[in-house]
């Protein structure tokens, strides 16, 4: 059975700059993203994945067409009637981690939680417990400047997933991480995707990240020029060669 | 966790809290000095009136503070208001600046004030040595044990001519300072009429007292319909016009005050500038805050948290010296006050200023684009 989308965005289109320099960075972009499932956004540089990425995430407004959130249309809210929908929907992951050099593990983790009004010490259980899901229970009090890359990263996704938002979006995860850390990263997402039903979906140009997705979005030039989806059954990195396979049966 | 965040922030970078706190430390202290000198100050104009017991002062036309009253009054004055409904008493006081020769050669100014503390009017305050009757006895005043240097005496014992007569000292006040810096010197009312050649009723001021439950404002209509050439003031009225002589006709208080509001704009333009560089090194951090899903009240909060902490902290400091500074004056001509009210004050102040102070950070981060947490 199909699950309904809890993230979609319909015939998005997103103009940047303006008079001569004007350029549509998305031209007319259609997606759902369903829950359990992990979705790559794969594309060269400069295709619109990060404008598409942040739509999505109610941080930049399209330019025309509609972003619903569990069902939701977003059409003519406020940036702060944004913020209210990130805070309850939508949990991100960035490149660079954009961790708070100046707290601790779990204050970086509970911060997201304080800005979703749970404070004291729930919300540092909580804390405490997705940092030690990620696998870091040893770093609780480390600062972001003593810890690695990759322990830096799944800080982030702790801090992503602790208010048990309904989408994570990740942009470009793996991208500053070495073999072994972006494996772990990617497992990572596609565990949460999985085991928590959420909807996780990671932009990347990274195909160290093709095992881990269920489906692949792949978009140029502003618009989704295709996907493919792994079939039932089929192991994780299977999906690597799918596009092989399909031209092959073809 | 906004405390921690803004705590964190703070103490990050040490000398930029460094500069923040010199500012407002620089500031409080400027604040407090210049406060507490037009405190120190308007208490000595209004001493001798607030330590004067009466409800209404009757003065000559104009008189503009308690050492301006000249000799002007005399007893039909004294009649009138005592015929007056509800007046129980009406007392004299003779107040005049006089010469004092010093008994090594030259001469300064005092202000000669006669008074009969029998009466209940006004009763010299804080005598360390002696008593009014030793001050009764032949020739005998009080004067300030900080002025004795100034007056070229030791202490009790001393004569010095006075206008027209010899004095002695007899007793001696503490803390008893002249804003005009002409030290007062306390005397019955007949001694001080003698030494300023003055006729046997003739009066800078008299006090009244009111019989119990009589209404003040109703008195003074009454008083005022009786005099020509003679005001009726309450107390607080009377307080006001010296304050306003000797403070904003002399330019003083002006001085003071205007002190007081450099010290305030300048430290208000440090913090101003420490916390909007702060906010915008820490503007990766707020966007990415925004991204989180954070209300700009929140990140508010977080700026404003900086600002309360700093305020708190820098005040603390700058209470320090400006207290060491008050007890540093103590033994001075113009000694700064400090009162709790004062304290509480410039709390008050500071955390305004700081509050003001954020604002230009508050407005920058208003302006933030969350899509920056995803330029690499």
């Amino acid at each position: 059975m199909k699950r309904e989308p809890v993230l979609e965005a319909v015939d998005i289109v997103k103009e940047l700059g303006s008079g001569a320099a004007k350029v549509q960075a998305l031209k007319g972009v259609s997606m759902a993203l369903r829950p359990s499932e992990l979705t790559l956004l794969m594309g060269p540089s400069g295709s619109g994945k990060t404008t598409l990425l942040s739509i999505l995430g109610c941080i930049l407004k399209p330019t025309s067409g509609d972003v619903r959130v569990v069902g939701e249309s977003t059409i003519g809210m406020s940036a702060e009637q944004l913020a209210t929908v990130r805070r309850a929907h939508i949990g991100f992951i960035f490149q660079s981690y954009n961790l708070f050099p100046t707290l601790s593990a779990i204050e970086n983790v509970r911060i997201a939680l304080d800005v979703r009004g749970q404070s004291g010490f729930k919300a540092a259980a909580r804390a405490e417990e997705v940092l030690r899901d990620v696998g870091l229970g040893h770093r609780l009090r480390y600062h972001p400047g003593n810890m690695s890359g990759g322990e830096q990263q799944r800080v982030a996704v702790a801090r992503a997933i602790a208010a048990s938002p309904s989408v994570v979006l990740a942009d470009e995860p793996t991208a500053a991480l070495d073999t072994e850390n972006g494996h772990a990263v990617m497992a990572l997402l596609a565990r949460i995707a999985k085991e928590q039903a959420r909807s996780v979906l990671v932009v990347t140009h990274d195909p160290r990240t093709l095992p881990y997705a269920d489906r692949v979005v792949r978009i140029e030039d502003g618009r989704i020029v295709g996907e493919e989806r792994r079939p039932e059954g089929l192991d994780a990195p299977e999906i690597t060669d799918l596009a092989k396979r399909r031209k092959a049966h073809a | 966790m906004i405390l921690t965040l803004a705590f964190r922030n703070l103490f990050h970078d040490r000398v930029r809290l460094a500069v923040t706190l010199i500012g407002i430390l620089f500031s409080i202290v400027l604040v407090a000095v210049q406060l507490g000198l037009y405190l120190g100050s308007s208490r000595m104009i209004t001493s001798n009136i607030d330590n004067a017991r009466g409800e209404l002062w009757i003065t000559a036309f104009g008189a503009k503070s308690f050492e301006d009253g000249g000799l002007l009054l005399h007893s039909a004055e004294r009649h009138q208001a005592l015929a007056a409904a509800g007046v129980a008493e009406v007392i004299p006081l003779v107040v005049s600046f006089a010469e004092w020769r010093r008994p090594n050669g030259g001469s300064t100014r005092v202000v000669v004030v006669g008074t009969d503390p029998e009466d209940g009017g006004l009763v010299p305050w804080s005598l360390t040595d002696g008593t009014w009757l030793d001050v009764k006895s032949p020739d005998g005043i009080a004067v300030d044990k900080s002025y004795l240097a100034e007056l070229d005496v030791k202490g009790i014992g001393d004569t010095a001519q006075v206008a027209h007569g010899r004095v002695r000292i007899k007793a001696l006040t503490e803390g008893v300072r002249s804003f005009t810096q002409a030290p007062y010197a306390y005397m019955p009312i007949s001694r001080a009429r003698h030494l300023l050649g003055a006729p046997g009723d003739a009066t800078s001021f008299y006090l009244v007292k009111l019989q119990p439950g009589a209404d003040v404002e109703s008195v003074r209509r009454d008083l005022k319909s009786r005099f020509e050439s003679a005001e009726v003031l309450t107390a607080e009225e009377f307080r006001d016009r010296s304050l306003n002589t000797w403070l904003f006709q002399t330019g003083a208080g002006v001085a003071l005050i205007g002190g007081a509001l450099l010290g305030l704009l300048v430290g208000t333009v440090i913090v101003a500038q420490t916390l909007y560089s702060s906010t915008k090194d820490h503007l990766a951090e707020f966007a990415t805050l925004r991204a989180l899903g954070s209300s700009s009240g929140y990140i508010h909060k977080v700026i404003l948290g900086q600002a309360g902490l700093s305020a708190v902290i820098g005040y603390v400091l700058g209470m320090i010296i400006a207290l060491a500074v008050v007890y540093a004056s103590r033994g001075t001509p113009l000694p700064m006050v400090m009162t709790p009210w004062l304290a509480a004050a410039l709390f008050a102040v500071t955390i305004f200023m700081c509050a003001i102070s954020a604002l230009s950070a508050i407005f920058k981060v208003t302006k933030i684009d969350p899509a920056m947490v995803f330029s690499k």
